[in-house]
């Protein structure tokens, strides 16, 4: 089982993932230079947060455009997983391997700071080590976050929502103004990629306040070896 | 032929603006009377063409391919000389 971390100039949350997948999960796992491609077959390959590019344009715009995102894609195509995290998430979008758009939050800030999750689905790639609507805390750093759906809104498949502490979703759990409180996004036709915004990396360990992040790479992990059996 | 398209870049009708809505805040706050503001994105850029209709076909498949996202934009094209 392997595991890629894909880096584009303004990537800064690369290293944070690939320690969490190597050092504290303990699975094979390459970071990639975007510009050197994928040259290993992967089961997984993770988009880390930051800012690609600057966020020239808009969020994830031009990173999506690059060479390595055609192979993303093909791995995707081919069902294997693809998880976004924040500007990855944006880059998921602006490459089309999952509905809509996230883009500036509600109001205009750069919001930092923890985040309650609802889980939808328990029978994702990601989501498998999870109780059907368990709350969880994952934090988010973001201003461009808010998730708006396109025009066709039935085929979106919903991983998170932003809720309060009892798995509510108030319109003050919703920090960004997310349509319907979304803020993970499955796609793919095996919901083999996700896309959310919250950065589960950085809830992967003890020290960090929580480990409910680590839950969604054991999900993936779980799912892979689901596969080869 | 070398031809110069400018394009707008602008939120579709009913999207939000954050920008917009804390840029009118702040335009309030001057004590100007202002009702609405729209915000948006112009690039004006020059390519070789054979013909205006090339020309504005090229900035067409530019704005679908990077410059918009269908989801929240919509854009116009002006093609000159």
């Amino acid at each position: 089982m392997r595991f890629a971390v894909v880096a584009f100039g303004g990537s800064n949350c690369d290293y944070d993932t690939t320690h969490v997948l190597s050092d504290v999960i303990g699975v094979d796992c390459d970071r990639v230079w975007y510009k050197d491609g994928l040259k290993r077959s992967y089961d997984a390959v993770i988009l880390p947060g930051g800012f690609s590019y600057g966020d020239y344009l808009r969020a994830g715009a031009i990173a999506a455009r690059t060479p390595i995102m055609n192979q993303v894609k093909d791995h995707a195509e081919k069902g294997g997983l693809v998880l976004g995290i924040c500007n990855g998430a944006q880059i998921c979008a602006e490459s089309g391997l999952i509905p809509g758009v996230f883009t500036i939050n509600a109001y205009p800030k750069f919001i930092c700071k923890p985040a309650l999750l609802r889980v939808e689905t328990t029978e994702s790639p990601f989501t498998n080590q999870f109780r059907p609507h368990e709350v969880i805390h994952i934090p988010i750093a973001h201003m461009e976050g808010r998730y708006v759906p396109p025009e066709k809104k039935d085929d979106i498949q919903v991983a998170f929502r932003f809720c309060d502490k009892d798995g509510n979703l108030a319109p003050e759990a919703n920090p960004n103004g997310s349509h319907e409180n979304i803020t993970g996004v499955l796609g793919g036709a095996a919901q083999n990629v996700l896309a959310m915004m919250p950065h589960p990396e950085r809830a992967s360990e003890e020290i960090l306040g929580s480990t409910d992040g680590r839950r969604i790479f054991e999900s993936m992990i779980h799912n892979i070896q689901d596969r080869s059996d | 032929m070398q031809y110069t398209a400018d394009i707008t870049i602008s939120l579709r009708r009913g999207m939000l603006d954050p920008e917009a809505n804390a840029i009118g805040h702040a335009l309030q706050n001057l004590g100007f009377n202002v009702d609405s503001v729209v915000t948006a994105q112009q690039f004006t850029l020059t390519f070789e063409a054979a013909s205006p209709d090339e020309a504005r076909e090229q900035a067409e498949k530019m704005c679908l391919r990077l410059l918009a996202n269908p989801v929240i934009h919509q854009y116009t094209i002006g093609v000159r000389e």
